[in-house]
């Protein structure tokens, strides 16, 4: 028999509505992978395999009946972002301690009603604050890929390194990931899988931890283009507890995977061209342009002037929500309290076990953009930028362009503990640089493999599309996916 | 903001220093609780003095991932209370964050509204008085917004030796801070002007106005100047809690700050308290220590917006206040402004007097209400809800008043009747026999008896026709006041010869 792991979820779903595996058998075989993987790779922060059973059990039930759902018996891993009833929930922070909420978020509560089966809380980087998962208080992921020849570790991205490291080594059929400047694309395309980010609004953000709300979205991380069209069907929803999630009915996104992109407009944003960019990243980029050409698309230059400071408006607009949104982990109601002799003592000494440096670099930023007399030259200075930027998009789409093709990184995944990214914060901040312009403008992009780096690691290209026109990047996505062909890691763990 | 000055210098306000006289300049900024079943941003009830901790949803306590979602009732509260105010209402406001640490603040910011408030300028005509002339003076303070915003929790120190509790089932209702301009040259203004916003509020059914329940407190911003001169550096007295220690401390804070500049200092901008043993203001905190709350638009709120049509549909349905009221009394009823400002200054009051005025004598009714009725409740220190008579208890006294059947002084005995015991008037004065005789026969026979007993003092009557009076007052008293005292009148003067 085959290793059920391999199975992708469109291919699990078959054969479990064939009845010719059980959801308990394919949740088992998770198990396993995760008991010998997770010790090596860090990908869960807990593993729940009570409650992975009970709920298999249930869908094999349900499939019996006839009932299944839509994800029935399909097992995932969540994000550890996201509210769990009953289960670890600490945004792998210090600070939320033996967290467990008595609620559930609405994204999984919507995954469980689908039919999935969790498997437990991945990690991240800590408040989803990082670009290589070392943030984390439950210490780094490792990236399943490494580069040819090589024993040295690699990051897997951030902040949902988690989530890609056990969608590419296996450890989950598919999994919930966050994105807030790049989170969710960002690692997707450092380990070879398809992540999606989608329109603003789209998933609701009810009981996922904050980060900054005005730019937070949830989407999945997954093996190909189908299975992420098929997980965000079940995440997405209105939903009446956040008033930023939108009221519009969600399509059925799988059914534009392996839709024709004949006809379609696709941008080639002048400005994604930095200066000092690897060549094999322009050159992933032009092999993504002939095959979009070749599918039968049009590629138009386009000019998205304002994005050269999309990145330093970022880290205003962020931090600065940030600091506000992180002010309720204060040791008085939950998580971890380190007492002090009197309660701004105990403030200052929770917050400060609490924190990791890069939460607390974030909150001091945040804190000072938003100072007296501060606050105009940054923080509405980068409302302005953010405008702009939005603007910039609209200008394009207005002008007939259907999508936009990017580069989704910079570079390769990079080594854990590299000196010049923990040297200089700033060049982590970079690895953002391609994706922040979609959050600030609110739109939907998806991060698709689409070949190796030189030294034999995974690169992905970028897809930005319409708001709500999440349909076009899953048929964009799948054409380009479909042309280079899968990226699997050599199992090395 | 420049403060524009719209009143003119008035003597009679003035307070004499050492070295001349002032003037106080006051401004106030009222948070008033909204009345409304849930609070602001979640669904939890809003029920006054229930057991610590009982009201608190998921978002009150602010647990990770929540999300605030606002309540229309508040908001239909607010633009309500604006129009109540004669207030721009503004069809697009904001909610921005507060933000400061404080364990009764779960979120570690208040959702307030800063830049672009819900509501705008408006009015209130305040009513300051009555002197010893029983004159009202109208003065009109200008309202500079209102704004919505969440109350927060309560931290309680006396609970344990070394810890302080937090009850949380405050955090998160609604509050609306009504901020007047520096309208005010007086304690008794201010407190007028409290007293009536308070009163057009409890008429709008916005906030049941209970300061001793907390649901609406009191900044009180107060400085001096020579009359007429440049303004002054104010002080804000935080959190008063009753419309006699806003006076108070009012007062005691423009003594001090009198004082202060008499003596060559100056008057520091600072926040103080009021300590109503002590009668007077403590300092809390200087302008140093002022709080940079870093206030920015909520990213987990889209702005408030709706459209005229909305702010039409309330209006219409507004009930009407205070000031219309007041001058319909005058107008329909001819009533005096004193007597409807009394009527008025309670919804309550109003419509007990509108029950009992309805198809009957105007300004009887509104005397009765006045100084039988509000004289009762005030000497038994009842509310009018409290009242023992009702509306229609007292309109049947008046009935039987108007109808002949029994006199105005019995009236008053049938009252206290009805105030100590109940029961329906009508009866009451039948199965009593309280009943007026206008049967002439009864009364002339009852006349007669008196004029038989007392031969000596009708030959005295007929040389000094004033002494009729005593006669009638003897025949009053042997009807047990029953009898028409006109128709005694008529014949006791007609039986005596006298005009």
């Amino acid at each position: 028999m085959t290793d059920l792991t391999g199975l992708t979820i469109a291919e699990a779903r078959d054969k479990l509505t064939k009845k010719e595996i059980s959801s308990i058998e394919l949740t088992d075989a998770y198990l396993g992978a995760i008991d010998h993987a997770n010790g090596t790779l860090n990908a869960y922060v807990a593993v729940t395999p009570d409650k992975a059973r009970a709920m298999a059990k249930a869908s094999d039930e349900k499939i019996g009946k006839g009932e299944a759902g839509a994800l029935e018996g399909i097992p995932l891993g969540i994000k550890d972002l996201f509210s769990t009833e009953g289960v670890h929930t600490q945004a792998a922070s210090h600070i939320l301690d033996g967290f467990e909420p008595r609620y559930e978020s609405t994204v999984t509560a919507n995954l469980w009603a689908d039919g999935a089966v969790m498997l437990g809380k991945l990690n991240m980087d800590e408040f989803a604050m990082g670009s290589s998962n070392e943030t984390s208080y439950y210490g780094p992921v490792k990236n399943p890929w490494r580069k040819a020849g090589s024993n040295a570790d690699m990051v897997p991205g951030g902040s949902s390194g988690g989530s890609a490291a056990a969608v590419a080594a296996h450890l989950c059929a598919g999994a919930t990931a966050t994105d807030t400047g790049g989170s969710i694309r960002q690692p997707a395309a450092l380990t070879g899988t398809v992540g999606i980010k989608p329109t603003y609004g789209r998933c609701s953000r009810w009981g996922i931890v904050a980060f900054a709300s005005s730019l937070d979205q949830a989407g999945p991380i997954a093996r190909d283009v189908r299975d992420s069209a098929i997980l965000l069907k079940s995440m997405a929803s209105s939903d009446a507890k956040d008033t930023t999630s939108v009221d519009r009915e969600v399509p059925d996104y799988e059914a534009a995977v392996g839709r024709s992109v004949r006809g379609l407009k696709i941008g080639i944003p002048k400005e994604y061209r930095m200066d000092g960019m690897p060549e094999e990243i322009e050159t992933l980029w032009q092999q993504g342009i002939a095959w979009l050409k070749d599918a039968g698309a049009e590629i138009v230059d386009v000019s998205l002037p304002h994005t050269k400071y999309a990145l330093p408006a970022y880290y205003i607009v962020a931090p600065a929500e940030a600091s506000s949104n992180l002010a309720r982990y204060d040791g008085v109601r939950y998580g971890l309290r380190v007492p002090g002799g009197n309660i701004a003592e105990m403030y200052e000494n929770t917050r400060a076990a609490g924190f990791g440096r890069e939460v607390k670099r974030r909150i001091m930023i945040g804190t000072y953009v938003l100072s007296a007399g501060y606050y105009d030259a940054y923080y509405l200075q980068a409302q302005k930028v953010r405008t702009l930027i939005k603007r910039d998009f609209e200008t394009v789409y207005a002008d007939g362009v259907d999508a936009l093709l990017t580069p989704a990184t910079p570079s390769a995944a990079f080594g854990i503990g590299d000196q010049d990214m923990a040297a200089d914060p700033v060049k982590m901040y970079l690895n953002d640089i391609f994706t922040v312009t979609v959050n600030m403008a609110g739109l939907p992009g998806i991060a698709v493999p689409a070949g190796l780096s030189a030294a034999g690691l995974p690169l992905g290209l970028q897809l930005i599309g319409r708001p709500f026109d999440e349909e076009t990047l899953f048929a964009a996505g799948a054409v380009i996916e479909q042309a280079a062909g899968r990226f699997r890691p050599d199992k090395w763990w | 903001m420049t403060i524009v000055d719209t009143r003119d210098p008035n003597p009679k306000s003035f307070i004499p220093g050492a070295t001349g006289d002032w003037e106080i300049i006051i401004g106030m900024e009222v948070h008033a609780q909204v009345l409304s079943d849930s609070k602001l941003f979640s669904g939890a009830s809003t029920d006054f003095g229930a057991e610590a901790n009982s009201h608190v949803s998921l978002v009150d306590a602010a647990m990770p991932g929540m999300l605030p979602v606002i309540n229309e009732e508040c908001v239909r509260q607010a633009v309500r209370t604006g129009l109540g105010l004669k207030a721009q209402i503004n069809k697009r406001s904001v909610f921005d964050r507060k933000n400061y640490f404080y364990p009764d603040l779960p979120q570690g910011y208040q959702i307030s509204q800063f830049k672009d408030p819900i509501v705008g300028e408006g009015t209130v005509t305040v009513s300051v008085g009555p002197n010893n002339q029983g004159e009202f003076e109208d003065i009109e303070v200008g309202i500079e917004r209102l704004h919505l915003e969440q109350d927060a929790g309560k931290s309680m120190h006396d609970q344990h030796p070394s810890m302080s509790f937090v009850d949380l089932n405050r955090s998160g209702v609604a509050l609306m801070e009504i901020v007047s301009k520096p309208d005010m040259r007086s304690a008794d203004e201010a407190k007028a002007y409290l007293t009536k916003l308070r009163t057009i509020l409890r008429y709008l059914g916005t906030c049941n106005g209970n300061m001793d329940e907390g649901s609406m407190r009191a900044d009180v911003n107060v400085s001096v100047r020579r009359p007429g001169g440049p303004f002054g550096t104010r002080c804000e007295i935080k959190n008063v809690n009753s419309i006699r220690f806003v006076g108070q401390a009012i007062e005691s804070e423009a003594r001090r700050q009198i004082a202060l500049i008499e003596d060559g200092g100056m008057v520091e901008q600072e926040t103080r308290l009021f300590d109503p043993s002590k009668g007077e203001t403590r300092a809390m905190r200087n302008k140093e220590d002022a709080h940079d709350y870093r206030y920015f638009p909520d990213p987990d709120l889209l702005p408030l917006e709706f459209d005229q049509a909305y702010i039409d549909a309330l209006l219409s349905e507004l009930p009407e206040l205070p000031d219309d009221k007041k001058n319909r009394f005058i107008e329909e009823g001819g009533l005096s402004t004193y007597d409807a400002s009394i009527l008025v200054s309670e919804k309550a009051i109003a419509d007990f007097y509108e029950e009992v005025a309805k198809g009957r004598d105007a300004k009887q009714a509104a005397n009765w209400v006045i100084n039988d009725l509000l004289g009762a409740l005030n000497k038994d220190g009842k509310s009018i809800e409290e009242t023992p008579v009702s509306a229609a208890q007292l309109g049947a006294i008046l009935d039987l008043i108007r109808e002949g059947t029994i006199s105005g002084k019995i009236a008053k005995d049938l009252f206290e009747i009805v105030w100590n015991e109940g029961g329906d008037p009508k009866r009451i004065v039948e199965d009593r026999g309280m009943k007026q005789v206008t049967d002439t026969g009864a009364i002339e026979k009852a006349v007669d008896d008196v004029m038989a007993a007392n031969s000596d003092k009708v030959e005295q009557a007929k040389a000094k026709p004033s002494m009729a009076g005593w006669f009638v007052g003897q025949v009053m008293k042997a009807t047990g006041g029953k009898a028409n005292p006109q128709a005694v009148n008529a014949l006791v003067k007609d039986k005596l010869g006298v005009e």
